[in-house]
């Protein structure tokens, strides 16, 4: 910004630049309210919560005997069914919780709240850069209270495994998120919403490593494994499940890193007033 | 000295060859209170969301306090506060939540916020609303509430899109009044979008805008000279009668 052209306008000094401070009390405000609202919201955080526990105390335990896993990498020895899916449940809840953040976003343009954030005076990439960040903070403490209670299952990963998966999380958290964000920018209305996540959510928890080992899926059908190898979801598993054994699965890590920069930068595109479909639309909110 | 707001020949169109606005120009100068008044569906509401970045006007120019919103839109940003036709406030925050999450978004520091939290609720005299959570106000206090959000960062451009929509009559009388009263008292220059012509009052400056068009704008004495009329009931029904 050139100094002359704010000097005439009379800008004053807090007005002048993006100084560090403005961004951070910026992310830091979205942070707290996303929290509180998370907080205040007790059905959300409940549904959040059950919906991986099911999975775990029902679904696992009626499959253990049917599904054993064999000794595969990251794991040392043969592993119990409910902990082989622990981290594709802890993928679950990044998923189902960048698509709650998704549906938030579109609903929050439709009643209007999104427009506070838009016109605030920072550039809008940053301002949907600290959304999702916000998104994926309040994710993965949901995934921390999982893992937390998950340990009384038996499922107890090495204690470094607990820090280790932070990373993965988080970057598991933001590529969901991204993706999340870009279909917020490409759903027109609230009611189209549940059938576009009947597309995303079901398949890419299903067709991904999650549940079975990649090498049962080949074995039952060899397209079926090339369409989870596909799927970003499957990479974030892995990596999740490698960092919570102290391992770096370096393919789920550079896949899982590519979607969320392709997701991100299409998510821009879409909230971006000049070029995105917004603009084209005509629901710039 | 440079107005408030300048829009210089700014077009839009939500499909191609059908324009939603066409060659808008008009000024606020700094301290007035400007009445942008239309029937629905003149272009008001899109001429607010290019005004505050919503959309990007591809055609003509935005100037905020003499910052052009294409160039410098953080810096124009900061100097304008909005009020947006249907309420934007989280309902499941209060008061307080709701005022310091929009003083984050413009980087007041905390004892800035409280500072300006305690100004603004005393100047609109809803001080007893801060604790309470929004869902439990009526539409006329969340009005004010958001009115007061605006305010928190010390706008010299407050732009407010219909923001009497669904309220009662003394609710409206209340939020025209506080506007009117900031404009004279604090120097804040007032874009307001309406289609109801009771809420201009004499001194005002107005800007009628029909079928994307301006069709007149100037004080309430200059409108009635130019369309040859003694109210502005007859003014606005001859300029929007096609």
């Amino acid at each position: 910004m050139h100094a002359d052209v704010l000097a005439r306008a009379g800008v004053r000094e807090a007005d002048r630049g993006l100084t560090f401070y403005r961004l951070i009390r910026c992310l830091e405000g979205i942070l707290q309210r996303e929290l509180l609202r998370f907080l205040k919201q007790r059905g959300r955080f409940f549904a959040a919560l059950v919906r991986p526990l099911v999975w775990l105390f029902i679904f696992a335990a009626g499959f253990r005997s049917i599904l054993g896993v064999s000794i595969q990498e990251p794991y040392d020895t043969y592993v119990l069914y409910e902990v082989y899916i622990t981290p594709g449940l802890c993928g679950m809840i990044l998923l189902f919780s960048g698509m709650q953040s998704s549906l938030s976003m579109v609903y929050d343009r439709e009643m209007g709240s999104m427009r506070v954030l838009l016109v605030s005076p920072l550039p809008r990439s940053y301002l949907l850069v600290a959304k999702l960040f916000a998104g994926v903070v309040v994710a993965t403490i949901q995934a921390y209270l999982f893992l937390a209670i998950a340990w009384f299952w038996e499922v107890r990963p090495p204690l470094l495994g607990y820090l280790a998966v932070l990373p993965a999380l988080m970057l598991s958290g933001f590529m969901l998120g991204a993706l999340g964000l870009l279909l917020s920018s490409l759903i027109r209305q609230l009611e189209n919403f549940a059938g576009v996540m009947n597309f995303v959510i079901f398949p890419m928890f299903f067709a991904s490593s999650a549940l079975y080992p990649l090498w049962r899926v080949k074995e039952a059908s060899y397209l079926l494994y090339q369409i989870c190898l596909l799927n970003p979801f499957t990479h974030a598993v892995e990596l999740i499940r490698f960092a919570m054994y102290l391992k770096l699965e370096e393919q789920a890590l550079l896949v899982t890193l590519g979607w969320t920069v392709l997701f991100l930068a299409g998510a821009l595109y879409g909230y971006n007033p000049q070029r995105g479909f917004l603009a084209a639309t005509g629901k710039g909110e | 000295m440079t107005p408030a707001l300048a829009i210089e020949g700014v077009s839009f169109a939500y499909v191609r060859d059908r324009r939603a606005l066409d060659g808008i120009s008009l000024t606020v100068p700094r301290g007035s209170f400007t009445a942008l008044l239309g029937p629905n569906g003149a272009g008001k509401t899109t001429l607010m969301a290019l005004t505050t970045r919503l959309f990007h006007a591809r055609e003509g120019r935005i100037i905020v306090c003499g910052l052009d919103l294409a160039r410098h839109a953080c810096a124009a940003l900061a100097r304008m506060g909005v009020v947006f036709q249907r309420p934007t406030l989280d309902e499941d925050l209060s008061v307080r939540q709701n005022l310091r999450y929009a003083a984050a978004l413009h980087g007041l520091d905390r004892a800035r916020t409280r500072e300006r939290m305690q100004a603004v609720l005393a100047r609109l005299g809803i001080e007893a609303l801060e604790p309470r959570v929004v869902r439990t106000l009526s539409g006329g206090e969340r009005r004010r509430v958001e009115l007061a959000r605006a305010l928190m960062h010390e706008p010299e451009l407050l732009v407010l899109d219909e923001p009497t929509v669904g309220l009662d009559i003394d609710s409206r009388r209340a939020i025209v009044e506080h506007v009117h009263d900031l404009c004279r008292r604090d120097g804040v220059a007032v874009l307001w979008t309406t289609h109801l012509i009771d809420e201009i009052e004499p001194g005002d400056r107005v800007v009628v805008l029909h079928r994307g068009r301006v069709r007149a704008q100037g004080t309430l004495e200059e409108i009635l000279s130019c369309t040859q009329t003694s109210s502005l009931a007859q003014a606005y029904a001859k300029l929007t009668a096609d």
